[in-house]
């Protein structure tokens, strides 16, 4: 054992503090709570997972969390790849305009943008009077507490962490292997298929992960954009713990959240690790 | 093929610019409202004024909440920095079994939902019977802060030449010089960037830290949102905007030292 650690790299040391703080204030904490959902005075039992999910009201919770996030991420796919190529092709005053536009809103709180959204999506905010305007409505369109109001402003504050992942992978595609497809007599289309789409395919994976985790885990934007009525995994952890006092609940939801969370971040490094070049 | 290659850019160019009109409205709206004389959200306002920048310094609670989560966020992001920075270089540098588990454990709070860490860490600190607020707000807000750091000095470490250390040494610079005059240089940015990033994550996490508040103890955005229940007018869009200022005026000396390109590298 001693002889062990004495042959260990002694750069490894410089680990510890890091790994050791966030093995104490970080995974025991989240382990203790796995297992506290499992194991009562009674010993191991899946009562409070069985309760839950014979619950039809918690299978909606669980749809609407997973349809939202599906929804955002699918949102800011949509905008967001076209928008890491734009980035990544643009040169001078026009690159650092877009970079603003990045960086900024992600500089900027998720109360603060929330709060705005409660303003654009008003009945008379600047949705409904820009649609009103260009004539495609006649009477001002319920916005504020749907679903199309929370994914509207979900994807906005999300939008960057799906474009800046893939513009991290597109810059650095080089840009002689779509010239050599085309040489070799590649249409634009089957070249971009074929080259620079695969090749984006790790950041997209790192924007989707990203997103969608996210997504199932915010809480301030539904409580501002949809409401009470309307409950998240997550916003219904944050109601058992802070208003309804019901811990079991609060800790049973908190693991479901956790688990997906887990799926979504080991999905993702599988299909990273898969989709990485041999080098 | 040309014209395959026109609609591309067509394409790209009026998604691009859908995203930045998307992306900036919420900003604009704030300000122009934080400027208009009315306590409905009206837009365009009917009139001009700077009386909710006077209702929001005189709201009871603002600053000490401003100058908690200031302090917070200073000092975590201080104590990521040394800790993150440690981390990364034995994972990037070091040869010993697990460093790659070590890497992804390090970054992994970045990825799991704050409500859930916060309840966890919540009914931790209660089971060792820590009550101050202040410590708990502490402690959380390192586990924030710490894979913004660990995540980018990595990744500008990974693509660091260390035989450029060895090659100061053998022209002459002792060990501790050659890491001052070579490698310090080359990781700044990264410091840069992550410590921002950090710093901004603390400035604005809710959902772990709305856990361990107590009356006299709150973070900056759980005040914000408080007032927002309780009483919405348009001086918490004079707040959003002293933040909106602030936050272009960090990043207009980030994009000087640094350049804004490097801030984007995710």
């Amino acid at each position: 054992m001693i002889a062990a650690i004495r042959r260990l790299d002694p750069l490894a040391w410089l680990a510890v503090p890091a790994t050791a703080y966030l093995a104490f204030a970080f995974a025991l904490p989240l382990g203790l709570l796995l297992i506290k959902s499992v194991w009562t005075a009674d010993g191991f039992t899946l009562a409070s997972y069985v309760k839950f999910f014979s619950d039809p009201f918690s299978w909606r919770v669980l749809t609407n969390t997973l349809k939202i996030a599906f929804l955002i991420t699918l949102v800011t796919l949509f905008l967001g790849y076209p928008v890491a190529f734009a980035l990544a092709l643009s040169r001078g005053w026009l690159q650092v305009m877009l970079l603003v536009a990045m960086i900024l809103p992600l500089s900027i709180g998720a109360v603060v943008k929330a709060f705005s959204w409660q303003i654009v999506l008003r009945r008379d905010g600047v949705v409904n009077r820009f649609l009103e305007w260009i004539g495609l409505i006649d009477e001002p369109v319920r916005f504020l507490f749907t679903e199309t109001g929370l994914v509207l402003g979900a994807a906005n504050i999300f939008l960057p962490f799906m474009v800046l992942p893939i513009y991290s992978v597109v810059r650095l595609i080089d840009p002689r292997l779509s010239e050599a497809a085309a040489t070799l007599g590649a249409g634009p289309v089957y070249g971009f298929l074929r080259i620079t789409a695969i090749l984006s395919l790790p950041g997209v994976v790192a924007g989707i992960a990203f997103v969608f985790s996210l997504s199932i885990s915010m809480y301030v934007i539904p409580s501002l954009l949809i409401g009470d009525r309307y409950q998240l995994l997550a916003t219904l952890t944050g109601r058992s713990f802070l208003f309804l006092r019901n811990e079991t609940l609060g800790a049973t939801v908190a693991v479901i959240l956790l688990i997906i969370a887990i799926a979504v971040v080991m999905v993702s490094s599988y299909l990273s690790n898969r989709l990485r070049p041999a080098r | 093929m040309i014209r395959a290659r026109r609609i591309a850019i067509f394409y790209v160019a009026v998604v691009t610019a859908l995203s930045v009109v998307f992306l900036m409205t919420p900003l604009v709206v704030t300000v122009i409202v934080s400027f208009a004389n009315s306590t409905v959200f009206t837009l365009p306002p009917p009139d001009w004024s700077f009386r909710w920048y006077e209702r929001m310094a005189a709201r009871a609670g603002l600053i000490p909440s401003l100058l908690l989560s200031l302090q917070i966020a200073a000092i975590s992001t201080a104590i990521s920095l040394v800790a993150g920075t440690l981390c990364a270089i034995a994972t990037v540098r070091g040869r010993f079994p697990g460093r790659d588990a070590i890497a992804t454990f390090v970054v992994s709070p970045l990825m799991m939902p704050g409500l859930v860490v916060g309840v966890a860490m919540l009914q931790f600190l209660r089971e060792l019977g820590l009550r101050d607020a202040y410590t708990s707000l502490l402690i959380a807000h390192i586990v924030i802060t710490m894979p913004y750091v660990m995540r980018t000095v990595m990744a500008s470490l990974s693509l660091f030449d260390f035989s450029l250390i060895d090659a100061a040494r053998t022209l002459g610079c002792s060990y501790p010089r050659a890491l001052r005059k070579v490698m310090v240089p080359v990781l700044a940015p990264a410091f840069l960037t992550s410590g921002l990033f950090a710093f901004l994550a603390s400035l604005d996490n809710y959902p772990i830290s709305i856990f361990f508040t107590d009356p006299r103890t709150k973070t900056l955005p759980i005040q914000m949102l408080q007032f927002l229940e309780e009483q919405p007018d348009p001086s918490i869009a004079a707040m959003s905007a002293c933040l909106i200022l602030l936050t272009i005026g960090v990043l207009f000396v980030g994009d000087r030292l640094v350049g804004l390109r490097r801030l984007a590298d995710f």
